[in-house]
């Protein structure tokens, strides 16, 4: 026996890329469940296209999963340092991911002239020198997959399915995973049917075997290094269940029920789809007949004392403009989840961009301030979504929680919290037979109006989308009125505020440059600073989650520093926010609409070479 | 989900608001405001557990002119804030004031929804066929050719029969009453408040100012015993000044018969019946229109089917008795988890 290398590494990445439906999503999913089982952080996001079932074998119809592991993990990485490709398309299409001198690990028995050429190569790519630039290891995973399983399927299809598997085992070898948790997960997934489990199973350990056998890959059996976390009990999460569960634990903290009205849209649909399961917690979850329906019946359900929440994506936030200023003017609780996507209209379904922004800050008819509040990783979404849901009940006010694809899809590894660790949240509620109530009567320190259920005696009213009359609520064309209203609405946005956490700033005091970001973009930047401090620059961080209103120690920030760039996934938006409420202060801008994340590598060039200026 | 009732006999007065009603006089809005405030106390549910819901026009003002919680939506959008009113707290009573622009132009895809899932409410919709608050454009009921505002050379569209969209979207109860005939319309809505489920009355309103008359064919006391069918369920559909007129079912459609006339007597005539499940002849009956037919009204359709919120509310219950995720520290420990 050889003796085996064992490389150490801080961080990897891999990304296992094939036909959509060629199972990538699970392979990534196992593998990078296991690898925190076994102690490593993780992220992952899944990167698919927007059609179900594009043509085989093309290069529309990649569907891929990429994820990183290891002892720091702030994002899903730039690029990988393995590439699986089932077949040639994959491999044209995502090998400007795979980093020079990386491993690729091609299905060789997929490589036939049709799918090289419908791949849109002229020349095989495992035969030409395009490749010497990596590791290519060209596994035979069909042959081998079908032989594996020749006891269980005999027909050649049945057989196939398992090939995501093969890739997978191969996968576990490198990385030194054992094959538990997978097996665990085949034996629940496909209790009914023992055979592809048997097939499965078999077929992840013919991967596994395959590399130990050949001694392919020997050289390249890597050690990834455990992850210091923080004490605790931990689970895998993506955003978009983080954001449902955080809605969830908001409604059990102000003891109320929870109602979500929605209509299925990309990538927003999973808040839908979980809480939809969860009616033993009393979720009451509507699926409307449309954006529209969607957001009108949760403001319905406001106005009958639920926590209601409405979740989407920009062209349905476009749609919900209208309902969410009657929610501005009627000055009642609701969330409003925007899983941003690539836009304008329909624009890029299934990536991930940050350019509704201004959207949520000023799409609507009117003065028409709402909080608006943005998670920056796929595990924070649930503290976001419960501080969009605390802030909105308490200020009587709607709020806008800003995702994107990135965090909804992608996941990370959450610490779970005990519910008796999260704050509690007391709505203003009226007071039955009070004599004194009006509907506009406001609390002089947050100008915060009651809520009055339906049921509660002694307190009927009106309320709706005509101005209203200060205090008593009733329908009102007065000139001065309207001023005072408008007013009123805006200071009470300004006033929550009061409550927010301190703008936090990483890094020094006396950098040369402060780099700054908000929502989903905050694990890549958060690296590239760090990164550019260990390499002795003086450069220095802020993310924002809070943005309507801002922290109140924002502008002091943006004082203090000679040189800030202002980082985000849009031509300009928020950098414009801060110039609109910052005067005089020269920010400069990062930007980026290509429907992917941001790299390290980028924002390190473009800060070192501000830095060099 | 039953609706607490008030303790002690209410009275019209308990649900008068104090503010000024400001439609026109003469509109038919009022004798429908009236008509209601007649029927809630009767009702006897608690005044609190009324909610009145509306959108936009003229007849979307109601929620202001009821003593009960009320809210005053958006263009359209009543029957989706209701629908959201109900689902949360199912334990209210929730009316629905909306006109034909509101419910069957910019609201008509909440409208026929809320009908085909049997969203437990009552929908009263006033059809004047024109959109008054606006002065005086065309509506999805304004008749062909009219001439309006927006439509100088004559309206080009074909109208909506609200009962056609009802009962084409399998709604369980629909009922057309009028105005003017305040004993009818308080009959009609009072079935319409013992329905459980999406129950939708249209009222031929007459608009005084811009489309005055506008049902004038059937309404008009000089021929309105001649078209004017008032169903009862049970009984055979005789029409009339002399009651001597009938609905027959001929073959697969409808016909008038005169009773006396070529052997035809009462037996011969379609009994009516609401209740049936099947909408054939329920759909034959909205459709009915002058000169051919009476128009009819009353109570076409009451058809008893279990409501969405029967059915949401039983999910519920029998999810959380099977349930082993009990709190959101269930939920956020469920699954694959581990110490660290």
């Amino acid at each position: 026996m050889t003796t085996k290398t064992l490389n150490e590494k801080e961080n990897v990445v891999v990304r296992f890329v094939g036909d959509s439906g060629d199972g990538m999503q699970l392979s990534g999913t196992l593998f990078s469940e296991t690898a925190a089982l076994d102690g490593n952080d993780i992220a992952t996001f899944p990167d698919y296209p927007a059609e179900i079932r594009a043509p085989h074998n093309t290069v529309a119809g990649v569907s891929g999963f990429q994820v990183q592991i290891g002892k720091r993990i702030y994002s899903s990485g730039d690029n990988c340092d393995v590439l699986v490709a089932m077949n040639p398309a994959s491999l044209k299409s995502n090998l400007k991911w795979a980093k020079k001198g990386g491993i690729i690990i091609v299905d060789i028995d997929t490589f036939t002239d049709d799918t090289i050429q419908k791949a849109g190569y002229t020349n095989n790519p495992l035969e030409d020198d395009s490749l010497s630039s990596y590791i290519l290891v060209k596994a035979p995973m069909t042959t081998m997959t079908v032989e594996a399983v020749k006891d269980i399927f005999t027909d050649k299809k049945s057989a196939e399915r398992s090939r995501n598997m093969f890739a997978l085992g191969m996968i576990f070898y490198i990385f030194s995973k054992d094959l538990t948790h997978t097996d665990a997960y085949l034996e629940k997934k496909f209790k009914k049917k023992p055979d592809v489990v048997a097939a499965n199973k078999a077929v992840v350990r013919a991967g596994y075997n395959f590399c130990e056998n050949t001694d392919v890959l020997q050289a390249e059996k890597a050690k990834v290094e455990q992850a210091e976390m923080p004490k605790g009990k931990y689970r895998n999460i993506t955003g978009n269940i983080a954001t449902a569960w955080g809605l969830l634990a908001a409604a059990e903290k102000a003891n109320l029920p929870l109602f979500l009205g929605s209509y299925p849209i990309t990538p927003a649909t999973d808040i839908l789809i979980e809480l939809a399961k969860h009616k033993s917690l009393g979720a009451r979850v509507f699926q409307a007949e449309d954006e529209i329906a969607g957001i009108c019946s949760a403001i319905g359900a406001s106005f009958a004392g639920a926590m209601a929440c409405t979740s989407t994506s920009g062209p349905g936030l476009s749609l919900k403009s209208e309902a969410i200023g009657l929610a501005v003017m009627t000055e009642l609780p609701l969330v409003i989840v925007d899983v941003q996507r690539g836009g304008p209209s329909t624009g890029l379904p299934t990536k991930t961009e940050q350019s509704d922004l201004y959207q949520a800050l000023f799409g609507r008819n009117g003065e028409a301030p709402c909080i608006v509040i943005a998670a920056s990783s796929s595990a924070n979404s649930f503290y976001y979504a419960f501080e969009a849901a605390r802030l909105s009940l308490e200020h009587m006010t709607p709020t806008i929680l800003l995702t994107d694809g990135y965090l909804g899809n992608g996941s990370q590894l959450f610490r779970i919290p005990k519910m008796s660790e999260l704050p509690t949240i007391n709505p203003p509620f009226a007071t039955p037979n009070d004599p004194t109530y009006l509907p506009y009567k406001r609390n002089p320190e947050t100008l915060v109006r009651e809520w009055a259920i339906p049921g509660m005696e002694g307190l009927r009213h009106r309320i709706g989308g005509l101005e209203k009359l200060d205090g008593k609520g009733s329908v009102s064309t007065d000139n001065a009125n309207h001023q005072l209203m408008v007013n009123n609405r805006a200071e009470k946005v300004q006033k929550v505020a009061d409550r927010l956490p301190d703008q936090k700033v990483l890094g020094d005091e006396d950098a040369d440059l402060l780099v700054v970001g908000w929502g989903g973009t905050e694990g890549a930047l958060k690296l590239a600073v760090e990164e550019l401090r260990e390499e002795g620059k003086k450069i220095a961080f802020t993310h924002f989650n809070y943005i309507m209103p801002l922290p109140k120690n924002t502008g002091d920030i943006m004082k203090k520093y000679k040189k800030i760039i202002v980082c985000e996934l849009n031509m300009g938006q928020f950098v414009n926010y801060l110039r609109m409420n910052f005067e005089n202060i020269p920010f400069l801008q990062y930007n980026k609409v290509k429907g992917l994340p941001f790299e390290v590598s980028e924002l390190k060039d473009k800060f070192k070479q501000i830095l060099g200026e | 989900m039953a609706i607490e009732h008030s303790p002690v006999q209410l009275t019209k007065a308990d649900f008068a608001s104090d503010q000024m009603v400001k439609w026109c006089p003469g509109c038919g809005d009022h004798a429908i405001l009236a008509s209601i405030l007649g029927i809630f106390p009767e009702i006897g549910y608690k005044k609190e557990n009324f909610c009145v819901v509306s959108g936009i026009g003229c007849s979307s003002r109601f929620p202001y002119y009821v003593n009960t919680y009320g809210f005053h939506g958006i263009h359209g959008r009543a029957g989706a804030i209701a629908t959201g009113v109900k689902i949360a707290n199912p334990h209210l009573s929730v009316w629905i004031a909306s006109g034909d622009g509101d419910a069957t132009a910019i609201g008509g895809n909440h409208f026929i929804h809320l009908i085909r899932r049997n969203m437990d409410m009552n929908y009263i919709l006033f059809n004047n066929r024109i959109y008054g608050l606006t002065k005086g454009q065309y509506s999805p009921t304004t008749k062909q050719g009219q001439i309006t505002k927006t439509s100088p050379f004559g309206v080009i569209d074909y109208p909506f029969n609200p009962g056609e969209l009802v009962i084409g979207a399998r709604g369980t109860f629909f009922a057309r009453a009028i105005d003017n005939s305040p004993k009818t319309l308080g009959e009609v809505c009072r079935a319409m408040a013992a329905h459980d489920g999406a129950a939708i009355v249209e009222v031929l309103q007459n608009c005084v100012i811009f489309n005055d008359k506008t049902h004038s064919e059937v309404t008009d006391r000089e021929f309105k015993e001649e078209r004017q069918l008032w169903l009862e369920q049970g009984k055979p559909m005789i029409f009339g000044k002399n009651k001597d007129k009938g609905i027959i079912l001929k073959g697969n459609h409808l016909e008038v018969v005169e009773i006396g006339k070529n052997g035809i007597t009462e037996n011969d005539l379609l009994v009516h019946d609401a209740t049936r499940e099947n909408t054939g002849v329920h759909m034959m009956l909205a459709q009915m229109r002058p000169p051919e037919f009476p128009m009819a009204f009353g109570v076409i359709r009451a058809f008893k089917a279990p409501t969405y919120n029967q059915i949401f509310e039983k999910q519920m219950e029998e999810a959380k008795q099977d349930a082993t995720i009990k709190c959101v520290d269930d939920l956020l420990n469920s699954g694959d988890t581990w110490e660290v």
